[in-house]
């Protein structure tokens, strides 16, 4: 019984991860191969379209739009969150619930509602479209994740160190940069680390919100119209592979946080 | 608490009214500009319900919101079905110090953008992508299936993503069950059949509701996926949408059809926090 439990495991976990990397491995296979349709037979491998997309000044704008988007836009929001959740955590505010509850929301609605939201909002107003409003647009959805993830942290060792501080002389803005931004360290990061995935990989509200200069999904999307397209192939790969190391230092550095 | 007496009323609103702010200027003031738009005609005029009237008098309209429940629905029990065992798998049969790893590599394939991997999917796809070569190449087929631009397709993409995210939701919650209900069980004479049955699964429901919900959202909300792989053979709620800006600039209609969405998460949710709390009683 237990063997037969055990092989019938394997095979499932077997063909899960198989159903799991089959679109990944495809994609990245026939980035490699030269003729101009990513499909088999597979004709070995070349580098050609990778040289393409590296040579392609829309990628390329795109890529670093793309990055000055989420950095700028996790800064934001990793900042407002940390200080309204220092806010919340420290002082007792009058409808202290609600106004968490109201700064959470935006968690609950989806994307493309968020986006055409402030799509009619900027069109009334006559804010054209641009990078920048679709940064307001990537820190409202980003806003409440940091905001949850910094609040949920902050306990009552981190008060205790803040209030031993304050009793040594410590002006409010000392005791906020040298104890509770450095004790919070953990969760500041993670709450910017999760804001900048998101952003970098958020469509819905850049391609609502951008028009000439946008970010690299629209540009990829964009890229879409044209069917299967080799380019594509090797631009989904190049982003797959820089996540991953990205993903990787991420782990090393909390591997080596443990420790401590 | 030893608060300074004049930044003692100043401080507290000065550190959370920026992130008020954001969210009332960005997140609700959006959404009442959109209210107002959805009551307005497209071609100018006043007050009017015509959009929403249009939504339940269209049957256009109306086959969207049933294709994208019913897609959504069967998104969310496939991936559900699909992910449990994997979950369990890799939380009861795979060594300690192996799991780590194990969902790391699950995760992996998600860390591409989300719309190049909707793309992978077509790729495999395709008439002339790779399923359809082995079919046919094999044998088994002598004409390619058609399998993108399919409702199927659109499944596929979504229960790929799904699986992935109920399979970290589902393993958090086995990890967090105490193995003594396990031996407990064991000790009063119960198999590893009857365990399951009787303590795992009822322990772990809470988190799977969750996740169904969290998946049902998120399914329902998305454009990115049925666009690539079901194409405009049927549309979903969100391509309705998407199709009313992009075709016609109909701020109005997409405004309404926004909002009608929108309702239909929120009576989900209402409907989903009530059966969670039964549970919890």
């Amino acid at each position: 019984m237990r063997a037969l439990v055990r092989i019938f495991s394997w095979l499932y976990a077997v063909a899960v991860y198989g159903f799991i990397f089959l679109p990944v491995v495809v994609l990245v296979l026939f980035s490699l191969q030269a003729t101009s349709f990513p499909i088999p037979p597979f004709t070995g491998p070349s580098l050609r379209w990778y040289d393409a997309v590296l040579a392609d000044t829309r990628l390329t704008s795109a890529l670093l739009n793309s990055l000055l988007v989420a950095a700028l836009s996790s800064a934001v929001a990793v900042t407002l969150g940390f200080l309204s959740a220092w806010g919340f955590a420290r002082f007792a505010l009058p409808g202290s619930a609600l106004l968490r509850g109201l700064i959470t929301l935006p968690l609950t609605v989806s994307y493309l509602i968020i986006g055409m939201g402030l799509l009619v909002l900027f069109n009334w107003a006559g804010i054209p479209k641009s990078l920048l409003a679709a940064g307001i647009g990537h820190v409202v959805i980003n806003l409440p994740l940091c905001f949850a993830i910094i609040y949920s942290q902050m306990g009552d060792h981190q008060i205790n160190i803040e209030r031993a501080a304050r009793d040594l002389g410590a002006p409010e803005w000392k005791v906020l940069l040298l104890i509770t931004v450095p004790v919070m360290a953990p969760a500041i990061f993670a709450g910017f680390f999760l804001s900048m995935t998101f952003s970098w990989d958020e469509f819905v509200i850049s391609f609502l919100l951008t028009r000439f200069d946008t970010t690299l999904p629209v540009e990829i999307w964009n890229l879409l119209r044209s069917g299967l397209n080799p380019k594509t192939n090797a631009v989904g790969s190049l982003v797959f592979a820089v996540s991953i190391v990205l993903v990787v230092l991420f782990e090393l550095m909390l591997l080596r946080r443990k420790p401590a | 608490m030893s608060a300074a007496g004049n930044t003692g009323r100043a401080l507290p609103w000065a550190l959370v009214t920026p992130a008020l702010g954001w969210t009332l200027l960005f997140f609700v003031l959006p959404f009442v500009a959109m209210g107002f738009s959805s009551l307005t005609a497209h071609d100018g005029g006043g007050f009017t319900l015509s959009n929403y009237s249009q939504f339940f008098a269209n049957p256009a309209y109306w086959q969207a919101m049933v294709n994208s429940l019913q897609v959504t629905a069967i998104v969310t029990v496939i991936s559900v079905l699909l992910a449990y065992p994997f979950a369990w798998i890799l939380a009861e049969q795979v060594p300690e110090r192996w799991q780590r790893l194990a969902l790391m590599l699950a995760v992996l394939p998600f860390w591409t953008s989300y719309v190049v991997r909707s793309y992978s999917w077509l790729l495999v796809l395709a008439q002339n992508g790779v399923i359809n070569r082995a079919l046919t190449g094999s044998g088994l087929f002598s004409e390619p299936v058609q399998l993108a631009n399919t409702r199927l397709a659109t499944i596929i993409g979504f229960v790929h993503f799904f699986v992935m995210l109920l399979t970290l939701t589902i393993f958090a919650n086995l990890k967090q069950l105490s193995p003594s209900y396990r031996k407990a069980a064991a000790d009063l004479g119960a198999g590893p059949v009857r365990t399951f049955l009787h303590i795992v699964l009822p322990l772990t429901l809470p988190g799977i509701m969750v996740g169904a919900f969290l998946t049902f959202v998120l399914c329902i909300g998305d454009y990115i996926t049925p666009q690539i792989l079901g194409g405009n053979n049927e549309l979903l709620m969100p391509q309705l949408v998407m199709m009313q800006i992009g075709r016609r600039g109909d701020f109005p209609l997409a405004s309404a059809l926004s909002i009608i969405l929108m309702a239909v998460v929120t009576i989900a949710y209402l409907a989903c926090a009530r059966w969670l709390k039964i549970e919890r009683a």
